[in-house]
């Protein structure tokens, strides 16, 4: 088991046929069992097409009447990709992953608006994607540092959530899932929703949560874990040293007037018993003397 | 990205929120000839930079002549003005905003956000005009209205005027304060902004409102679909190199310290920072190289650490995902080679093709020193800059 996809999971591809999107469904393609996952790509008029012998059809509608795909991943131009994500809500999918970054907050906000009452669930936009180690890798991450375990991960960082899974794997901690909800400020799946969803899977043991500077995700995510999280919980916040009111990278990810800050968030989240680190090289190391314990 | 107070009046203006008359002066003679083409009796000389508090740092002054325009004009233009948010070098004005006086009865504070948790964008009312809304918020948070606004029915009228009501605004300029609500709501989503702030807002001794500031930071990712917005942009008001950090797509802040720091990824580049502070040392730069780094941008981002004279180390943390790590390291040794490189060089590579990475480093004959892993190069890093000092 997992969170979210495995091995049976079907997925199309939006913008499959942009460099990004090609680069990216052949490594998804080549990972464990995407050879069979990888069912259908979207290129509005390339309809009838193929890429990789994966048939590409004019709308998310259709890819999913004629393939049974239910999961959609999209590498669109950030100035059409958050009109991508209203046409996979509109078909009605079960889940989509946008990993295309810089998209306006202005349009996520339609978006979001739009999504209200349906029954898509949306990760990202700016995100890695997500992986169930040895079954399915849904975007942009290395697959090879994965190793299938019990640990779940949930980072709104990419590079960041890498380096959590490379400590995990070195010390031989397997995944169970690794979902990378992204850094920008409107988004969909929060950390509290991925919790939620590690908490009630059977295979899920423990999780380590990476957040970042900005917004308050963390400190929600926090209070529920106090009176509901039945495993542990390993947590690094990035940016102790970001200067306030300077954006580092990342939309999200920019302190102002005091809230936000990553000092904030480390106390509510140890206050709720997460096992904190101020150390990022100690995530790993962290997470096994608390299962040895 | 930010603008300046009279570019963000000029903006207010076309929504339909009124402001004082006034214009933008780059010298002082041409301050005087504004302060006489207005007319009146009262003017405000405003230093014009991008960050907050000007007032109390000398930026703003009342002349009741135009002798007084003259000489407020000469103090303020080319000062070093410090404010709380200028850092203590302060910002140099080149620019004024000449207005006519307003006799102000009463002051308000209006600010649009984006409220993260609730996914809205929210409008922020306040009888406590001319504070910042940080204290407000931190002192009495009660003062504060708050509106969260649906994006497909926008502000509507009803709201915007129990908003005017609630916050103090009179009976009698409820109509022109909902099309001030209204008009800022509009210029707030028309022209992707992240945040707009009115303060204060005045309501004037004949009863008129005003905006007598007006600040605007825009959405950068959206800057593509607004040339207009684009042209107000002043690289006076931003740090050269984070400038010339955005001609080569990286997205780079100067820090204090003395370790720069070349990371992929914004959040591993925040975590790199964080335990070079952990291990007693402290980080010269946050650098991004983002997820497609080639060597002529490694050499770039080379060049522009090497900017900062305080420079006594240099950590490259990569975790290569779509970047390789011997393209990385490639970059590295080039960019190396090509900048003369005089400080302590630590890298740590990890994720694909990291042993190959591994071999053109050590084969390069460069003194580059190898971190094993985060915390390794973090120390190793910080004793190197120790040891350069």
């Amino acid at each position: 088991m997992s969170i979210l996809v495995d091995r049976n999971t079907k997925v199309m591809t939006q913008g499959m046929t942009g460099k990004v999107g090609q680069f990216h469904t052949i490594h998804c393609k080549a990972y464990a069992n995407g050879a069979e996952c990888f069912v259908a790509g979207v290129t509005p008029k390339k309809g009838g097409q193929r890429f990789e012998d994966i048939p590409i059809y004019d709308s998310v509608a259709d890819a999913k009447a004629q393939t049974g795909a239910t999961v959609s991943v999209i590498y669109v131009p950030p100035a059409y990709a958050a009109a991508a994500i209203d046409e996979a809500v509109e078909a009605d999918l079960d889940l989509v992953i946008c990993i295309t970054e810089g998209i306006p907050v202005h349009d996520m906000l339609r978006t979001r608006y739009k999504m209200q009452g349906k029954r898509t669930l949306l990760i990202g936009p700016n995100c890695p994607g997500l992986i169930t180690p040895d079954e399915i890798k849904i975007g942009i991450m290395p697959g090879h540092i994965h190793r299938k375990g019990r640990i779940g991960v949930v980072s709104r960082s990419g590079t960041l959530t890498y380096e959590a899974v490379g400590q995990l794997s070195a010390l031989g901690m397997g995944q169970s899932s690794c979902v990378g909800i992204g850094g920008d400020p409107i988004n969909g799946l929060k950390h509290l929703d991925v919790m939620k969803l590690f908490n009630d899977d059977p295979d899920t043991d423990a999780v380590v949560m990476v957040g970042e500077i900005g917004g308050s995700d963390e400190e929600e995510c926090a209070r529920w874990i106090k009176g509901n999280m039945t495993k542990p919980v390993v947590g690094f916040i990035a940016g102790v040293t970001a200067p306030p009111g300077k954006r580092m990278g990342h939309a999200g990810a920019i302190i102002s007037g005091g809230k936000g800050g990553a000092e904030d968030k480390l106390a509510v989240m140890e206050e709720s018993g997460i096992h904190i680190t101020r150390n990022p090289a100690e995530m790993g190391r962290l997470m096994q003397s608390i299962l040895k314990a | 990205m930010k603008i300046h107070e009279y570019q963000g009046k000029e903006i207010l203006r076309q929504f339909g929120v009124p402001t004082p008359r006034g214009n933008a002066c780059f010298s002082v003679d041409e301050a005087v000839a504004t302060a006489q083409q207005l007319g009146g009796s009262t003017w405000v000389v405003k230093a014009q930079i991008h960050a907050g508090g000007r007032g109390k740092g000398g930026g703003v002054k009342v002349a009741k002549s135009i002798e007084e325009v003259r000489n407020a004009a000469q103090q303020i233009l080319g000062m070093h003005l410090v404010t709380h948010q200028t850092g203590k070098e302060g910002q140099v004005v080149h620019r004024l905003l000449i207005e006519e006086g307003a006799q102000i009865a009463k002051e308000f504070y209006l600010g649009m956000v984006i409220d993260r948790s609730k996914q809205r964008v929210a409008l922020l009312a306040s009888s406590e005009g001319g504070m910042e809304i940080e204290q407000v918020a931190a002192r009495s948070p009660e003062k504060i209205h708050t509106v969260r606004i649906d994006p497909v029915a926008g502000l509507n009228a009803e709201d915007s005027a129990r908003a005017a009501q609630v916050i103090g605004i009179p009976a009698s300029a409820t109509s022109d304060a909902v099309a001030v609500l209204q008009g800022l709501y509009r210029a707030f989503v028309e022209k992707d902004a992240m945040l707009a702030e009115i303060n204060p807002l005045v309501l004037t001794a004949d009863g008129r409102v005003l905006a007598l500031d007006a600040k605007f930071n825009f959405d950068s990712n959206a800057l593509y679909r607004h040339p207009e917005i684009i042209a107000m942009r002043d690289l006076d008001e931003e740090d050269p190199a984070e400038v010339e950090a955005s001609k080569f797509d990286l997205s780079y802040i100067s820090l204090d310290g003395d370790i720069g720091c070349l990371v992929n990824g914004a959040g591993l580049a925040m975590a790199t920072m964080d335990i070079i502070k952990l291990y007693g040392g402290s980080p010269a730069n946050f650098l991004d190289v983002g997820g497609g780094a080639d060597k002529e941008k490694v050499t770039e981002a080379f060049k522009l650490m090497l900017r900062n004279p305080n420079l006594k180390a240099i950590l490259v943390n990569i975790f290569g995902g779509i970047m390789k790590c011997d393209v990385i390291a490639e970059g590295v040794v080039a960019a190396a080679r090509d900048v003369h490189l005089g400080v302590p060089l630590v890298v740590r590579l990890e994720g694909t093709n990291v042993e190959r990475g591994k071999k053109i480093l050590a084969e390069s004959g460069l003194p580059i020193i190898s971190g094993n892993d985060m915390a390794d190069a973090a120390q190793k890093a910080v004793a190197a800059a120790k040891g350069s000092r």
